[in-house]
């Protein structure tokens, strides 16, 4: 719930300084406000990946039921920012390049990263075992990690339409291309997305839990005086 | 103010981008909701039915 609250606030904040407090691009125009949800949604695409294969592997190693079930819950949200960073990409691509999509290193392994989310949830999904499922879809999260380098990198390794990025952490600070302003409300609308991302993540798994352990005591009882 | 909507131009794009994320956010916070609801609701009418067949019938 906290999360949530949290979240909304940052959001507000965040929305109100991409439309009204930060500058329009010398370059871009006003095309460019597209970027505080487009890289958000990409970071967090990449990161929840990341998160989710390291709960995963823990769930995997440790044989914690509550790891495995960490995974599942995040994977819904993690496909959901993948397709917007995808969505908003195009809706950007096409002013600014002339195209919608394209077939490059960036866009192609973002693409793949829905595929590797699509796939987790479908391999979770068709087996009835619990402890199978997580198994072999854990197992299909830790592969997938290797693309999530491969995204992140792919700007610099390849030849690409992709700008590079403009947030760069070099030794001591964070060095970056944009004004500060943009900077601010970039990270803002991140941690907005943080927020909503654990506040859903925490609700989620809640579900899962209940339906896994539906019939054990500590669920009786508590639900024991639940409304029908 | 239909000037701020039009972005230079690149209103569609604008709009269509941040309203498709909203979109997706808003409905996913109310499948997750309404997910946890209807499972509380369910498991709690399963206990209750259970508990009043123990009553029923003794063993």
């Amino acid at each position: 719930m906290g999360f949530g609250i949290a979240s909304a606030i940052l959001l507000a904040i965040g929305l109100y300084m991409s439309f009204f407090v930060a500058p329009t691009d010398y370059k871009q125009g006003e095309g460019y406000r597209i970027m505080f949800i487009h890289v958000p949604a990409a970071w967090m695409s990449m990161l929840i990946y990341v998160v989710m294969a390291c709960w995963a592997a823990a769930g995997m190693i440790w044989h914690t039921r509550l790891s495995s079930m960490m995974a599942s819950s995040l994977a819904p949200t993690g496909a959901m920012f993948t397709f917007i960073a995808l969505w908003t990409g195009a809706l950007w691509g096409k002013p600014m390049w002339g195209a919608w999509w394209v077939w490059d290193a960036r866009l192609t392994s973002e693409l793949i990263l829905l595929f590797l989310y699509i796939g987790f949830m479908a391999l979770e999904s068709a087996i009835d075992d619990p402890r199978r499922a997580a198994r072999a879809s854990g197992l299909l999260a830790l592969v997938g990690v290797v693309n999530v380098p491969i995204i992140y990198y792919s700007v610099q390794w390849w030849n690409t339409l992709h700008q590079g990025s403009s947030i760069k952490i070099v030794d001591g600070g964070v060095e970056s291309s944009m004004s500060e302003i943009m900077v601010w409300t970039l990270l803002v609308m991140t941690f907005a997305c943080w927020f909503y991302t654990i506040a859903v993540a925490l609700c989620r798994v809640r579900s899962i839990i209940l339906e896994r352990e539906a019939n054990t005591s500590w669920v009786k009882e508590l639900l024991q005086g639940a409304k029908s | 103010m239909s000037e701020w909507f039009a972005m230079g131009g690149h209103g569609l794009y604008i709009w269509g981008s941040y309203g498709v994320a909203a979109l997706y956010m808003i409905v996913e916070v109310i499948l997750v909701v309404r997910r946890r609801r209807s499972l509380v609701q369910r498991l709690g009418r399963m206990i209750r039915m259970k508990a009043h067949a123990d009553l029923e019938v003794p063993k």
